[in-house]
This record gives C-alpha cells, structure tokens and sequence, in this order.
C-alpha cells in the first residue's frame, strides 16, 4: 500500500516560549526543531503497516526550506521518499491547498496513496483543520483522533480506533481514505545509525505551489497572563501527610 | 443570522454548548442579528434551554445519515444548512466532537475557521483571541469571509440565561449531500465502563518520574479510588511503558478540568502544564522545590513520593474510619 505522512515542523517545547519583536510568530532562534508528536506517531504508523502489508511511504511537509530536517529525520525512521513543499505561512486554507495540490501533482504522476495521514492539530499553531480539509478537497473519507489503525488485507478499507470521554469508538473507511492521528498511536522508534546515514544522502523532492490567502489572519501572539500566586507549603516528607489530609477534608473529598 | 451547533451530553444541552449560546447571543446583538441553533436526530426537547439562551429557530438536522456520527457526513449536513438559511456566523463548542465538525463544514463551505477561540468581537471582520498550544500562546486575529466559523475554548465565558425566554419554533433540515458522500461509518463502540473519566474527574491523582515504575503507580491507584477520582500521568510515565497512553495529561494526552490535581513526582514542563492547568486546585508532591509544577501548584509537599504518599493513605483512611463511625 501506498501511504502519505503529512509532518510539521515545530519549536521543540521548552521553558517559556519567546515572540518575535513585531509580535506576530514564535521567536525560534534560540530554540530546537522537532516533528510535531502526533506526527512522529504518524511517521512510525505508516512505517510499520508498509512492514506489514508491503509498500511505499511518502513523507511531506510544508514548511521552510529548514523542514528539510524534519523529512530527513522521518526518512531515518523508514519512510522512503521525501517531499518538501516550500510554504512560509500558517494559514490553515492556505496550507491546505498547498498540501491538496501538491498531494495531486504526486498521484497523477505514481498513482494514489491508499492512505494520508496528518496530526490531529499541529503542536505550535493547533488549528484542527488542515488535514480535513486536504481530505474534502480530495473528496476522501476523513476521521481525527485516531489511536489505532488496522489495514484490512485486501487493502480495500480501513478500521480507526479512537478514544472519547466514554470509551472507544472505530470506524470503518473505504481506501483511499484520511486519518488525522494523535501520540499514543505507538511509541515512536528511535532512529537506528544506518537509517541515519540512509537519510542523510536521500534525494528530496521540493516543490513550490501558488497559494491565496485563507481568511484567519494573525495579528499578533501574546504571552498568557501568569497567575501571581503563592505556593503553599504544605510540609516536608511524611510529616506532611496530615496538613494533606486536612486539605483533603477541606476541599469535600475525603 | 448566527447559528450555534449544539451538543448533546446525556440528552442535554452540553455545558460547552451553553457557553457558545452566551457567546452568541452577545455577538447577535451587537449585529442587531438572530440566534438560531442546528442540533441532529430527534433533538426537539432541547427547545426550551436553547429558548432561555436567546435562540428563536431550533433546526433539527434528519436523515439515515444523522443515527449515527459520521464527521464527513454531519459536517456537510451542517454545511448545507448553513447556506440554505444564509448563515453569517457559525458557533460551538471547542470540544474534539465541535472542532471536528466545524473544519468539515468550513471545508465545505470554504470559509476560514478559527477554533479554540476565548474572546470574540464581531463586525466586518471578527476580531477574536485564540489560544494555542493548548495555552501556551494567545493569538489576537481578524477573521474574514461571508460565513465566520468559531469554536469557543471550553470555560472561556460564562454561561448566561436571559432574564425572559426567547420564543422558539423547531423546523427539520434534511440534507441531501450526505446520500453521495463518501464517508467512514462507525461500526463500534465500547463503553470505558467502570471508573472515573480522566477528563471529567472531580480529583486526580497523577503521577511522573519521580513515580519510578509501574509498580510505584499502585499507591497512586489507592489515592484515587479512596477519594472517587481517576490516575493521570506524564509524558514520561507513558513512554516509559509505566502507563498507557490513555492516562496521560498534556498537550497530546488530555487536558483535565478536576477540582483538585495531585501531581507526584512530576516536575511540570509546558508540555504537563497545558494539561492540567485548568483544575482548579493543584497539590505538588516532589523533592525538588524549584520544579516548575511545585512553585506554580497552590499548594506543595516537598518530599519523595515512595514516603509521602504511604502516610496520606494512612492517615486518610484513617480520618475516613473516624467520620463512618461518627
């Protein structure tokens, strides 16, 4: 099967994150890039299930000409080919039709991916709609949340799992279908020495598609207000356990 | 009109959906504008708390499509109602289930979407506040086209009954989109059954690196069974194998809105912060007094976990015995 990992670029998540002086984007200078978690997960899944059932696993990314590290690092996973789509912005429609055109161009050239997967939101912009939208502009089925992805053999649909308030729900889809998934799915490999290399020296395809402004602008990012408080110190060790019980008591859960 | 696509928790008008009326109803005003709601099935009993929110028409969303959650289908159901009664603004709740839904008909629709928005100013263009990175950052943005999509962050306003009752009148929509589309169907479902939600849980207890094991979770397991609350962990806990990934609060796991947090052991990076930064109390048991969580928790036990939490229990059981008997 022919599987397509839709990956971002993100600033690694430290202490505080810092805003650029004109106020509008993550100040990265200081900071380190990493996939998004959710899809680092995404990179593992179509890994393995190409293991399994045989295929092909194409990993793209939007992103800055820097994002060729993320694609080098998911090819060092297992994925066997690379493509960066040159797109500065975070717009969610712009980059969704960034990612639909280039998803197009691709398939008219090698066939159809039987699957496309993409993060359920993105770490650092979290818009919840890129991937949807890809899937709607392909007129292909889509599900997010997604925990668990069983192939059936014959390769002509797919079983989702994911996880609400109550439970588990699973969904069936006919191929070629869309999933957006969360961490949790698996535990993502670490990178052996030889994928490493392998990736290091892997030609990567880069692309540049015209695009028009979505209409979610940002103006500017500010820091959250931070709760001025005091932390209470309750005791040290065991000693403590009664201030605790006490606490307890008094907020009616004991 | 403003159309506000309402939830069901339990056969009632969910809290998140309640919130997004408020919402509503205040932007509506200033638009000189109706409130009208969209809901699917059967759903006509919610008219008189959507009616003490201000809403005047209630759409009822029908069809085979509509007895099971199908995200393509529902999304472009609403899509489609969307048009045919010329709404210029979409409104609900930044749950998974509202974001889900919205992004399918805002695709659909092709207008832009802003979710997990707390403040919203309507006008030409909206001029909203969002929150990303699950609270890390607040975004100030405009939002522009002829139909403005919104989900509101859950907790961002309060919900507000008026004073008299909108009178409402209930019609159905029945789409046609959704007998072509190409779509996944739910085919199971499995209740989590016994034990306490971690996203609706009154307490947790959560546990991290400072836990150590998976064994070392047992007494954290004690804690929240003798207090009716749920385990939490950490990212660490989870990729340690401690934990399944289902227990772990953050950014990627779940965010949790308990009235009081127990962290043990866990040291607090943004990551965790973002999860649990919604409880209203928050306890920190750790051994180091500079960990990030222990200096913004209301209240701390500086101490190892493997000591601190054995007394709790103890003394808790037994303060427990004393009111039984009393």
């Amino acid at each position: 099967m022919r599987v397509l990992v839709c990956i971002k670029r993100v600033p690694a998540p430290g202490g505080k994150v810092l805003i650029t002086e004109d106020g509008t984007d993550i100040d990265t200078r200081h900071l380190g890039f990493t996939i998004g978690p959710h899809e680092e997960c995404a990179v593992e899944e179509a890994v393995q299930l190409v293991a399994e059932h045989g295929g092909h696993v194409t990993v793209l990314t939007a992103g800055p000409p820097e994002a060729e590290e993320q694609l080098r690092y998911a090819l060092s996973m297992g994925a066997n080919a690379g493509v960066l789509v040159e797109h500065g912005a975070h717009d969610p429609q712009a980059t969704a039709t960034a990612l639909t055109e280039t998803i197009r161009t691709l398939e008219s050239e090698d066939g159809n991916f039987d699957l496309i997967l993409f993060g359920n939101e993105s770490a650092d912009v979290g818009n919840y709609q890129v991937g949807i939208r890809v899937a709607c502009a392909l007129e292909r089925p889509v599900v997010g949340g997604i925990k668990g992805i069983d192939v059936a053999d014959e390769s002509t649909h797919v079983l989702l799992h994911r996880e609400n308030a109550d439970g588990v729900e699973v969904y069936q889809a006919p191929l070629p279908a869309v999933a957006a998934v969360k961490e949790g799915l698996n535990l993502p490999r670490y990178p052996s020495i030889q994928g490493r290399l392998r990736a290091k020296k892997a030609p990567l395809r880069t692309v540049q598609p015209k695009t028009a402004p979505g209409g979610l602008r940002t103006v500017q990012l500010r820091q959250p207000p931070e709760k001025q408080h005091e932390t209470v110190v309750l005791g040290y060790g065991a000693d403590a356990a009664d201030s605790v019980v006490d606490l307890l008591t008094e907020k009616g859960v004991v | 009109m403003l159309l506000v696509l309402v939830e069901d928790d339990s056969g009632a008008v969910s809290g998140g959906s309640q919130e997004a009326l408020t919402l509503a109803h205040g932007l509506a005003t200033d638009l000189n504008v109706p409130v009208h709601a969209a809901a699917f099935g059967t759903r006509g009993e919610f008219a008189a708390t959507l009616g003490a929110y201000g809403v005047s028409t209630l759409h009822l969303l029908e069809g085979p499509f509509a007895d099971a959650y199908s995200p393509e289908c529902w999304g472009a159901a609403l899509a489609e109602l969307v048009r045919h009664i010329g709404a210029i603004g979409v409104i609900a709740a930044a749950s998974e289930w509202g974001n889900e839904v919205l992004a399918h008909a805002s695709a659909r629709t092709g207008e832009a979407f802003a979710s997990n928005c707390v403040t919203v100013d309507a006008g030409q263009q909206w001029s909203l506040t969002r929150v990303r990175g699950g609270g890390m950052l607040l975004e100030d943005a405009e939002l522009a086209g002829a139909v403005k999509f919104v989900s509101l962050t859950p907790g961002a306003v309060e919900p507000a009954e008026l004073p008299i009752p909108q009178q409402i009148t209930t019609d159905s929509f029945v789409p046609e989109s959704t007998d072509t589309l190409v779509h996944s169907t739910i085919v199971d479902r499995k209740s989590r059954g016994a034990g306490v939600a971690l996203s609706t849980a009154r307490v947790v207890v959560s546990g991290g690196r400072g836990v150590g094991s998976a064994e070392g979770f047992e007494s954290l397991e004690e804690l929240a069974e003798l207090l009716g609350g749920a385990v939490g962990c950490s990212r660490v806990a989870t990729n340690s194998g401690w934990r399944p990934h289902s227990d772990q609060v953050g950014l990627t796991g779940t965010k949790i809105a308990a009235d009081l947090y127990i962290a043990c052991g866990i040291s607090g990076a943004t990551q965790h912060w973002v999860g649990c930064m919604g409880a209203k109390s928050i306890l920190a048991i750790n051994t180091d007094p500079e960990a990030p969580l222990v200096t913004r928790a209301d209240y701390a036990v500086i101490g190892d976990v493997h000591q601190v939490l054995p007394a709790i229990l103890e003394r808790a059981r037994a303060r427990k015995q004393v009111q039984g008997v009393a």
